[in-house]
């Protein structure tokens, strides 16, 4: 496919590879936000393709993974009301929650159903008006756009059986969280490209400054995140720590102000909790006040219910970078894609079920005592 | 699922002028794309689309960038004298 097929070139790759190894004179940590280049570096094996000294973390980038537990317990009892039409990406199916996971919802008869777009959501609230229909409303910015206007539109259409259960996050805040910890070992960062293709990266550059860090907006191809990565080893190596936008094809500094218009008029920034991580101030989106009527949460009276997390599970660590997933005691065993322990194990795109996928050789490693 | 693919638009329908729709393929597969985001896009331009939504232009003189970059750094000419 054009714009897609061209970025594996296989020679290309090579000469990437061999200028970032002539780069490289020190080891380096960069870490890639986003789980679908998470996916890419383990699927096409870019990170055996670097130097040993630089290595890769995989960052927190993946809505599915970063979903929190108690948001997932409120789609369960959601989506098992007989009045509800739930309506969710499929990669949120499998996302188990404390007791069980939506799939086991819709086996045990609820009416869950897998939507390719938001906007399927609401019309299947203007077809069926004597039923409510909710839409589970994840993702970053990337997905915001979308979740966004279908809440627009159903205003738009007057339609008073459609809610949202709302779990957006952003990703500064949650690249400032992990470099202001005191165990940050991240020295460089991927920024991610659709992301950006939305907002635009002029809200890297304070963070760019001010941890001295470099911040290379990248695309999802393998060229892509070996030109990334190229980029961001030069600045190490250099002693500069700037935005650069290596994803120019679809990355325009503003970002899309049609979008960013919609965000702005249907959420407000609030608090958010990640799966495994905690609450990270300012983090996510909530609907915004004139639009509170379509919130699922307040609908059916859920929004003061919390849940505690598995102990045995260290996604929280290996989306902020300290663990590889190969270095958790259940990974592969008790954890496997087929009965998840975590998130992270859960969507392609979390670390630990892309390392399973490609990497099974790998399983389950001695380091997990460091 | 922040996968985001990029399609050609084959034809655009203005009925809600909110909310324009296009016609967009995919190597083949042919999707209903919404184009409230990127307004200005036309037929024949590639859009890079997340869940029903186009959400960006891709820009053809920008696209070829990856492919000639090492070279304008010079960095290849370096890389056959290994001695520099
Ligand atoms: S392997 Fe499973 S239990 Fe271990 S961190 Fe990953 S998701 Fe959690």
């Amino acid at each position: 496919m054009k714009f897609m097929d061209e970025y594996r070139d296989a020679a290309i790759a090579k000469q990437y590879a061999d200028a970032i190894r002539s780069t490289v004179t020190r080891p380096w940590n960069i870490m890639e936000i986003c789980g679908g280049q998470t996916h890419a570096i383990v699927k096409f094996g870019i990170d055996e393709l670097l130097p040993p000294d630089l290595s890769l973390v995989h960052g927190p980038g993946c809505p599915v993974c970063v979903t929190p537990l108690e948001i997932i317990d409120k789609a369960l009892s959601i989506a098992a009301r007989p009045e509800v039409i739930f309506c969710s990406f499929g990669d949120m199916l499998r996302v188990p929650g404390s007791t069980t996971d939506l799939f086991s919802v819709k086996a045990g008869g609820g009416d869950v159903r897998i939507v390719y777009s938001p906007m399927d959501a609401v019309k299947l609230a203007a077809a069926n008006p004597d039923r409510e229909v909710v839409f589970f409303a994840v993702g970053f910015e990337t997905t915001a756009p979308a979740n966004g206007m279908a809440v627009f539109q159903a205003n738009r259409l007057n339609l008073k059986n459609f809610s949202i259960l709302v779990s957006h996050v952003l990703v500064p805040p949650a690249m400032e969280a992990i470099l202001s910890s005191p165990l940050n070992c991240v020295q460089g960062f991927l920024a991610a490209g659709h992301v950006c293709t939305v907002m635009g990266f002029t809200e890297y550059e304070p963070l760019a400054t001010k941890y001295k860090i470099p911040i290379v907006v990248t695309g999802f191809e393998p060229l892509d995140i070996l030109q990334g990565i190229y980029m961001c080893v030069k600045q190490l190596e250099e002693g500069r720590a700037e935005v650069e936008n290596q994803y120019s094809r679809s990355v325009r500094r503003d970002g899309n102000f049609p979008a960013q218009e919609i965000l702005r008029q249907v959420f407000r920034i609030i608090p958010r909790k990640w799966r495994g991580v905690g609450e990270i101030p300012q983090s996510g989106f909530g609907l915004a006040e004139e639009y509170s009527s379509f919130d699922a949460e307040v609908r059916f009276g859920l929004a003061d219910y919390t849940a505690e997390e598995s102990a045995e599970c260290i996604s929280g660590l290996v989306l902020q970078g300290q663990k590889k997933p190969f270095e958790c005691p259940a990974f592969g065993t008790r954890c496997t894609p087929e009965h998840p322990l975590g998130a992270t194990m859960v969507s392609s795109e979390g670390a630990c079920a892309a390392y399973y996928l490609y990497r099974r050789r790998k399983t389950p490693s001695v380091a997990v005592s460091s | 699922m922040c996968l985001a693919v990029p399609g050609k638009i084959l034809s655009i329908s203005t009925e809600d002028p909110v909310m324009p729709m296009a016609r967009v393929s995919f190597g083949g597969i042919v999707k209903e794309v919404n184009l409230a985001y990127v307004p200005t896009a036309k037929i024949g331009e590639y859009v890079i689309v997340h869940v029903g939504f186009a959400l960006s232009t891709l820009d053809e003189a920008e696209a070829g960038r990856v492919f000639k970059y090492l070279e304008s750094m010079g960095e290849l000419a370096e890389l056959e004298e290994p001695s520099a």
